[in-house]
């Protein structure tokens, strides 16, 4: 690959025909960290958390009202029998909480559609496409998934409101922003832990309930996942103190379990500490003890790893891997390392050294496309405008990776044995040809080729395309060549 | 939701669908011989059900319940009650059913034991022709032209004679012409090369018959009798036939295969008209599944299953088996049910009584590694 097939492919979503390579790739990409927007025209018409958040809340309490609703004459009607007979009519009250259901899980669909489209066309349509890459990094390293009704909608709001605005800045402001969002305060069941010892926690206690307490699962993924990474030196109590410590982190309306009466005032899906659950005192960390602080001793302790040396590593590792192999160089990691330390955590500064590691700049092809990249990368090669959101959420799924929903904390995986599958060619091969029976005659792929990868068209690719027995088979296998299925 | 209809409701429109495909080889005989071949090893104890063996229930389970239900054949088997045609037929003593058969094939690869099927050789890779092409050495051979249908011809007619090729309009072949040309494009490509190889191979096992509720396989069929049947048309033809793994949720895909094909062969006989009685028509595939029902409500790959002869010579209304029972002792490596009849002889057996062939003549050319196997003799009326 040229420098300017790798800046467009590599480093940024793929080159739009209706754009000039880059005269000097490097001066390119270090351009974007400045040029970036964080908030450009579809993003800011995509809905809000909390738009979703209001959604949700107003179905909560249609729940609420339906469940206190008396049951249909309750004095007269005979217990009902232990199980109803299929001719039985639906019992109506169900009925209402079950449409109640249908309408909201179809508000969140829709809000996450408009959110994929958003996210869409900014990839498409943007002049900064390394800025975007990065943001889908850090979307997919601090990734929610949408695989229940509070987290549908939400889901994708977690990209535009904590990662977006962060991605030109520190570390520790992204990660702030991101365990503070209430779709990951949801996602990882943070908004329903509970101090043992905090007055919600010993009350329940002295009751029995034993289903109220501490929940670690938002704790063990910031460090695992979010900051210091698997197996870097702590310990199950660092967990456990940390859940403590994180106690009364929780949203307003919406996050139900024992902080709900204390968040019934806030506005829906905004950030809520609520003292009564938090588990009193100091904690130690890591060996460092944390006076108490309330809402603020969990913010110090996410201080503290956003800066800590195997946070540096963690991300220097995924960041290499992201953009110069599977098996990420190690002399690449530790220069990337270095200026996430130096720097603490000036993601700028680690972008700079990225740009300027040699190891990125190998010619051979680094990754294999992941579908997501694979459709954006069509999509700009076609200089597609009008994308329907239905339509990309549609493709995604196809080709096996829905925005915003990897099932996992983790998020989709960034090696090709996750993508680089029989099934999964088959599949990129079919939707190709769908695109070019779509753009017809309209494009040259012969032309097209050399503005996609510059001086990177390899002659078994030129071969085929020349050999194609229509434009529209040629463009076909265009899309599905080794030059775009990697990058 | 599949992909194919998610893509539909994506907006990006129906794929083209895959129809089974066909091909041909012509020889100076009246006689017809089609081979269909079933891809993925279909499962033989789901389509000829032991219903009157005491294991047979217990193994099964639900897979058992549409058998219980089928055609009685005779005191051990019933026919799955999707095979209407194939009933009708057996009703009218023009198809025979062997059971509990196999080809010398014993491990369970698809690709391999497909080989084995198609170039009638003892294991895979041993033979370079398929036994359809030798087939044409033995049968008069005045004009005998082969015809394929489709971007491949199938290994059982690969060989030595010349095999032409026909592709009908109703059958989409542009994306099959895609697909070649995307297997070219990967050739020199280390990885892209061998995940297309796969995928390709998956998708010969899974093309099927079910599609658009068996109206694909029945055209399909109707082609071949429309072929078939002139005074000059083809004389041998084979079909494949995909979709037969059902590793998974096996009751209702087993179903809707096993009407396909059932559509399939309605409509080869009423297209040849009065030339089904000089016709006759094989079913085979690879190898069998496992007796017993695997966690996913399917069953796994296997050794014995069945196989169909049917035309207006058959000396059907029979069930071939020496039946080796489904007893958990009784059974093959303790989980498939054990093969009892070779395959190569009840193939050699009937195209040497369609084609007035010695036997042994049949046998040492479509078979020649199963040097010592004899052929099954008395399966069509001569």
């Amino acid at each position: 690959m040229s420098e300017a097939a790798i800046a467009l492919n590599r480093f940024g979503l793929g080159a739009r025909a209706d754009e000039s390579p880059p005269a000097d790739p490097r001066n390119w990409l270090t351009a974007q960290l400045a040029a970036y927007q964080a908030n450009p025209a579809p993003i800011a018409a995509a809905p809000t958390s909390a738009k979703v958040a209001a959604d949700l809340a107003a179905y909560q309490a249609a729940q609420r009202q339906i469940r206190q609703m008396p049951a249909p004459t309750p004095a007269l009607a005979p217990p009902p029998p232990p199980i109803v007979p299929p001719a039985a009519p639906p019992v109506p009250q169900r009925d209402a909480r079950q449409q109640a259901r249908d309408t909201a899980q179809r508000a969140a669909q829709q809000d996450y559609i408009n959110l994929v489209g958003a996210r869409t066309a900014v990839a498409i349509a943007t002049p900064t496409p390394f800025a975007e890459r990065l943001v889908w990094f850090w979307s997919n390293h601090f990734a929610v998934s949408a695989d229940k009704l509070e987290l549908t909608g939400l889901s994708g709001t977690l990209e535009m409101e904590a990662i977006r605005p962060h991605v030109m800045g520190r570390f520790a402001d992204m990660l702030f922003a991101v365990e503070r969002h209430p779709a990951m305060l949801l996602y990882l069941d943070q908004a329903v832990s509970v101090g043992p010892d905090s007055p919600v926690g010993a009350k329940a206690a002295a009751r029995g309930q034993r289903r109220i307490g501490l929940n670690e699962n938002l704790a063990r993924e910031i460090m695992e996942l979010h900051t210091l990474g698997v197996r870097t030196g702590y310990t199950q109590a660092d967990v456990t103190e940390f859940a403590r410590a994180m106690t009364g982190w929780t949203v307003g309306v919406i996050g139900g379990g024992p902080a709900a009466r204390f968040v019934a005032d806030r506005p829906p899906g905004s950030f809520a500490f609520v003292p009564d659950i938090h588990q009193p005192g100091a904690r130690t960390i890591l060996g460092k003890t944390y006076p108490p602080g309330e809402e603020d001793q969990a913010r110090a302790a996410l201080a503290d790893f956003a800066v800590h040396p195997a946070t540096a590593r963690h991300v220097a590792t995924k960041l290499a891997r992201h953009f110069a192999g599977d098996a990420p160089p190690p002399a690449m990691v530790a220069r990337l390392e270095t200026a996430f330390r130096r720097s603490n955590g000036d993601l700028p500064t680690v972008y700079r050294a990225l740009i300027a590691s040699p190891e990125a700049w190998r010619p051979a092809p680094a990754k294999f496309k992941t579908p997501s990249e694979w459709t954006v990368s069509t999509y700009r090669a076609l200089s597609l405008a009008d994308v329907k959101p239905q339509a990309v959420q549609g493709l995604l799924n196809q080709l096996g990776q829905p925005l915003w929903k990897p099932g996992q904390p983790i998020g989709y995986d960034d090696t090709a044995p996750s993508w680089a599958g029989p099934d999964a060619v088959m599949r990129r091969v079919e939707a190709a040809e769908r695109f070019a029976a779509r753009s017809g005659a309209t494009i040259d792929a012969r032309a097209l080729a050399p503005r996609l990868f510059p001086d990177a068209v390899s002659p078994a690719t030129t071969q085929a395309l020349a050999r194609a027995e229509s434009p529209g088979q040629a463009l076909a296998l265009l899309l599905v060549s080794p030059e775009m299925m990697r990058r | 939701m599949d992909r194919r209809s998610f893509l539909a409701a994506g907006g990006l429109g129906l794929l083209g669908s895959f129809a089974p495909r066909m091909a041909f080889a012509r020889a100076a005989t009246p006689k017809r011989f089609v081979f269909i071949i079933q891809r993925g090893a279909a499962d033989g104890l789901g389509t000829i059900g032991a219903t009157g063996d005491p294991a047979f229930v217990g193994a099964r389970g639900d897979l058992a319940a549409d058998l219980t239900a089928g055609t009685k054949l005779d005191a051990m088997f019933a026919l799955h009650p999707a095979m209407a045609n194939a009933a009708a037929l057996y009703g009218k003593g023009q198809a025979l059913f062997a059971h509990a058969i196999a080809s010398p094939y014993r491990d369970r690869s698809h690709f391999d034991g497909q080989n084995v099927l198609e170039t009638g050789g003892t294991g895979a890779y041993q033979l370079k022709d398929g036994w359809m092409n030798r087939l044409l050495g033995v049968v008069p051979t005045d004009d005998a032209k082969a015809i394929a249908i489709a971007a491949t011809v199938p290994m059982a007619l690969r060989g030595r004679r010349e095999v032409a090729s026909y592709a009908p309009s109703s059958l989409p072949d542009a994306s099959d012409d895609l697909l070649a040309r995307v297997t070219q494009l990967y050739q020199g490509d280390a990885q892209l090369h061998g995940l297309w190889n796969e995928a390709m191979q998956t998708r010969q096992l899974t093309g099927d018959l079910t599609r658009d509720n068996g109206r694909n396989a029945a055209a399909t069929g109707a082609l071949a009798a429309r072929l078939l049947a002139p005074a000059n048309g083809a004389r041998i033809a084979t079909i494949e036939t995909g979709g037969w793994d059902t590793h998974a949720g096996q009751r209702g895909r087993l179903a809707t295969q096993l009407k396909g094909l059932d559509a399939m062969l309605g409509a080869l006989q009423t297209g040849l008209g009065p030339v089904w009685d000089d016709t006759l028509v094989l079913v085979a595939t690879e190898f069998g599944r496992t007796v017993a029902i695997n966690g996913t409500g399917g069953t796994d790959h296997g050794t014995g299953t069945a196989a169909m002869l049917f035309g207006g010579a058959v000396r059907g209304g029979r069930v071939l088996a020496d039946w080796p029972g489904l007893a958990s002792a009784s059974l093959y490596e303790a989980r498939d049910l054990k093969p009892t009849t070779p395959l190569d002889a009840f193939i050699g057996g009937a195209v040497a009584d369609h084609f007035a062939v010695e036997p042994p003549r049949a046998m040492a050319a479509l078979f020649p590694a199963s040097a010592k196997t004899a052929a099954i003799e008395g399966l069509l009326r001569v």
